[in-house]
């Protein structure tokens, strides 16, 4: 384990993190950062949701498409990646009642506060987004980049919603003129935080 | 959500007033902010924002179609899953027809044709309207959405291309000598646009309602209020 090696990994995180954010750059996720932005307790809940359930999809997920869809995989050598598609979205569903289910047994206090987030968690873009991208061959990463790419995405949507919130309750007090509020506030908003990340770019080489 | 009811022997005012609504009124983008994943993704140019407007068109129509006729059949508990199952065979549809007959634009597109799964438009209809509606009503329903949809989302691209880039579906409009604004082509003006045309819609309509979250009807109670 040489240092170009944990050098390539921390580039993968801080890619994922802030230069291709990917609420901001990739534009993934914005229904529920539109909804639940409203308050810095759920927005840090949601995302913290997102982080676990990305991380989680994606090495399944990861396992999946180069063990079997992929054509020559190791467990069946036909081309079936035609259903990747309804595979990860069925993983991904079936993960997200699974934890659901595993929260209710063991743990109400923890249920109480994430339940409404999880049902949400299926329908996230971002999920699925990040399965997807971590696919495209010119990302071309190995199972363990890939789940730092996944951890990357998921703390930079956690980052995103969390900074929306702050920016929320400050709005709050301001005086926006009627037909801005709502959407229209929320993404130029959104725009100006995306131009501040864009500051970034150069940062990380890749 | 407007959620009407189909009566028996609808005229056919009737049976297009949710193409109507999908389209103005109800408008999924701007009023209820479904869906703005793929407003802001694929609106850098007016030629991907068609193919991926045609495309929900066809998913949005068919899934809320199959929805409707499969729905006495679907168990209430696993509806959500029998949905995205639809949804996302569709999609596959979609993506391989792409693939096969416009294999450029599909690599332009890349994994966002795939995101149309997760766009809680389609969901929202399907949940809301053709789970317990008749079948065409069902497809005019969801037909009219992702019009709104794609009505909003050509206004941003067309918007973001000819003043973005100086360009309308890849020929020269603006006259010689046009400093492209960069701002609008980058990511930021993704934001921008979408916010403008928001502000612009509101102030004319007049709707001063806030826009309920997204994906609500997957998860029933949702917070309200404006910002």
């Amino acid at each position: 384990m040489d240092g170009s090696f944990l050098g390539g990994l921390a580039i993968v995180f801080l890619a994922a993190v802030i230069t291709n954010n990917i609420l901001l750059t990739r534009f993934l996720g914005m229904c529920s950062f539109i909804a639940i932005s409203r308050s810095m307790r759920n927005a840090w809940y949601m995302g913290l949701t997102v982080v676990f359930v990305t991380v989680c999809t994606a090495l399944i997920n990861y396992g999946i498409y180069f063990g079997v869809l992929v054509e020559g995989a190791p467990l069946l050598q036909t081309d079936l990646t035609y259903l990747t598609f309804i595979i990860f979205i069925a993983m991904i569903a079936a993960f997200v009642q699974l934890v659901e289910m595993i929260i209710e047994r063991f743990s109400s206090r923890l249920y109480s506060a994430l339940g409404i987030y999880l049902p949400l968690i299926t329908v996230n873009c971002a999920i699925l987004g990040v399965n997807l991208f971590m696919i495209e061959p010119d990302m071309d990463i190995s199972f363990l980049q890939s789940a730092i790419y996944a951890l990357g995405s998921g703390l930079g949507f956690l980052l995103a919603i969390c900074l929306m919130a702050g920016l929320r309750s400050k709005l709050e007090a301001a005086d926006v003129p009627a037909p801005l509020r709502g959407l229209g506030i929320t993404m130029i908003i959104t725009g100006l935080m995306a131009m501040a990340f864009m500051g970034f770019t150069g940062m990380v080489q890749q | 959500m407007g959620i009407k009811t189909a009566c028996s022997g609808c005229g056919a005012k009737e049976w297009l007033q949710p193409v109507k609504d999908g389209g103005g009124s109800e408008n999924p983008v701007l009023r209820h902010a479904l869906g703005v994943c793929s407003a802001l993704a694929v609106t850098g140019f007016v030629s991907t924002t068609l193919v991926m407007a045609a495309s929900l068109l066809f998913v949005a129509s068919m899934s809320c179609l199959l929805v409707s006729l499969i729905r006495k059949i679907i168990p209430h508990q696993v509806r959500l899953i029998a949905q995205m199952l639809i949804v996302s065979t569709l999609v596959i549809m979609v993506h391989l027809y792409l693939q096969a007959y416009h294999f450029e634009m599909s690599r332009s597109l890349g994994p966002y044709v795939g995101l149309i799964i997760t766009n809680c438009l389609i969901l929202g209809r399907t949940e809301a309207y053709a789970i317990r509606n008749r079948p065409l009503a069902s497809f005019l329903d969801g037909f009219g959405s992702a019009l709104g949809y794609a009505v909003v989302l050509l206004a941003i691209a067309v918007m973001r291309e000819t003043l973005g880039r100086g360009t309308l579906l890849g020929h020269a409009v603006m006259p010689e000598g046009y400093m492209p604004v960069m701002l609008l082509s980058s990511a930021p003006g993704a934001f921008f646009a979408l916010g403008a045309v928001a502000w612009i819609v509101k102030a004319i309509t007049g709707n001063a309602e806030p826009a309920g979250g997204c994906c609500a009807t997957a998860a029933g109670p949702h917070e309200q209020g404006g910002v």
